[in-house]
């Protein structure tokens, strides 16, 4: 992310610059399969596909105003207790989505249950507050926040989709393997819905993706 | 570099401006929660003698079949209160003979059932839920279980209704009147087991968790039924 470190972000809002903000954490500066953040996350609820669409919207939100947030407070906060700062404001922001679900969409709320409060503990986060919000704009850091969760997001997606499809059978709680192929003898792959899966399924996107972009394979 | 005073009042000023805005959101939306979780609370009785409920209609139907309450003790004497109000978390803390015990009596097209509340402990937090008893107050009509924070896939399957449904037609008194509550047993019930269900594979000690909840919910009421069979 260094090229993109200097203060002198005077484009317009969606020039290429800012744009790639948005783009790079999808593909080849991804949070998860890249940078490898954010893991503990995929492996506790990606065994069904809705729990990871709601965790992946939730991240969104929360990542998108902690870097506006972050990025508002920049040249405030004493860089001694900037952990803190950032602790305090993630943690609050996500105690506020869990209040507002449990208001108003009480039924999503029950449903997530422990996942929306795991979202403090998401490195991804707290990582991009550190190495982006603190020494940069405003817009820049709501455009990275959102890519780097939009990033973290699609990951999650790919992961519950399979886990969630060879592991029960169903998509979003749907039954979509048909009834005829299970009386074929078709069973479902129990080892999918374990934790050790996600990180097999995370290996192999990671492995999918480094065999399309070379230059991701040697780094040094 | 800050000065360490600038640091405090950072700190402070930070503090307070997040207590504000959080105890404000929580007050604010407090009463909106709380009705949530009354309408959620009837839906989870209703479901047990097999009333489902959808959300709006859930406290309609709730004031029809449920035709009355009770607070019983240990020794199954009645006690004042609204049954409704009763928090399990802080009745089971009490000793034994302090404990609120609350009963809902239900009507159902001139059949009666009584469902119990329970509360216990699963794996990782409390699990929760309510056993409907047909009026032999033996066999089981319909459970509902569910949990704060149990192993999303695993344990947390006891919130789901495959699960609750095999205790439909379970029962809790074996032939001779003796207590013998339904078991959530490990690499499944025998066919045919009155007094077992099959438990969670990975799911090992929340379904044990279930089991302990369900003798120890349902074993402070024995008095009580013994009082009701012989009226």
């Amino acid at each position: 992310m260094s090229q993109i470190k200097d203060n002198a972000l005077k484009e317009e809002l969606f020039s290429s610059k800012n744009m790639k903000l948005l783009s790079n954490p999808l593909g080849k500066d991804n949070p998860i399969s890249v940078q490898v953040l954010g893991i503990c996350s995929v492996l506790a609820i990606t065994v069904q596909l809705k729990t990871s669409l709601v965790m992946a919207i939730s991240v969104v939100v929360v990542m998108g105003f902690a870097n506006v947030i972050i990025s508002l407070l920049r040249k405030t906060i004493p860089p001694r207790i900037r952990i803190i700062v950032q602790l305090t404001v993630i943690a609050s922001l996500v105690i506020l989505v869990d209040q507002v679900l449990k208001a108003f969409v009480y039924d999503v709320s029950r449903q997530l249950s422990v996942f929306v409060g795991l979202i403090i503990t998401n490195c991804i986060i707290m990582g991009r507050l550190e190495a982006f919000a603190l020494n940069n704009k405003v817009w820049p850091s709501f455009l990275d926040g959102i890519g780097n969760a939009a990033g973290y997001g699609w990951v999650l997606l790919a992961v519950g989709f399979f886990r969630e499809l060879l592991g029960s059978g169903t998509l979003m709680g749907y039954q979509v393997i048909p009834e005829k192929f299970y009386e074929l003898g078709y069973v479902n792959n129990g080892f999918m819905i374990l934790p050790p899966m996600a990180l097999i399924t995370v290996g192999i996107i990671i492995w999918v993706q480094r065999h399309r972009d070379r230059s991701l394979v040697d780094i040094s | 570099m800050q000065s360490n005073r600038y640091i405090f009042l950072y700190a402070s000023t930070m503090v307070v401006l997040v207590a504000l805005v959080l105890s404000g959101a929580a007050t604010l939306l407090r009463p909106l929660q709380e009705r949530n979780m009354r309408i959620e609370k009837m839906q989870n009785i209703l479901a047990t003698i097999n009333i489902e409920a959808p959300r709006g209609e859930a406290e309609a139907l709730f004031n029809r079949y449920i035709v009355a309450t009770r607070i019983v003790d240990h020794q199954g004497n009645d006690l004042e209160g609204d049954a409704f109000e009763v928090d399990l978390q802080d009745e089971n803390r009490k000793d034994l003979p302090q404990r609120q015990l609350p009963l809902f009596l239900a009507e159902v097209e001139g059949k009666q059932f009584v469902v119990v509340p329970l509360r216990g402990n699963g794996l990782w937090g409390p699990i929760w839920g309510y056993v409907g008893l047909a009026d032999d107050l033996t066999t089981i009509v319909g459970a509902n279980f569910d949990h704060s924070s149990e192993t999303p896939g695993l344990g947390a399957e006891i919130g789901d209704r495959e699960f609750q449904d095999q205790f439909a037609g379970k029962k809790i008194f074996d032939e001779q009147g003796n207590f013998r509550p339904v078991r959530v047993i490990k690499g499944g019930a025998p066919a045919g087991d009155p007094h077992g269900v099959d438990g969670i594979s990975g799911g090992t000690i929340t379904s044990n968790g279930v089991t302990a909840m369900i003798r120890d919910g349902l074993s402070v009421y024995e008095p009580t039924f013994k009082n009701m069979k012989n009226l």
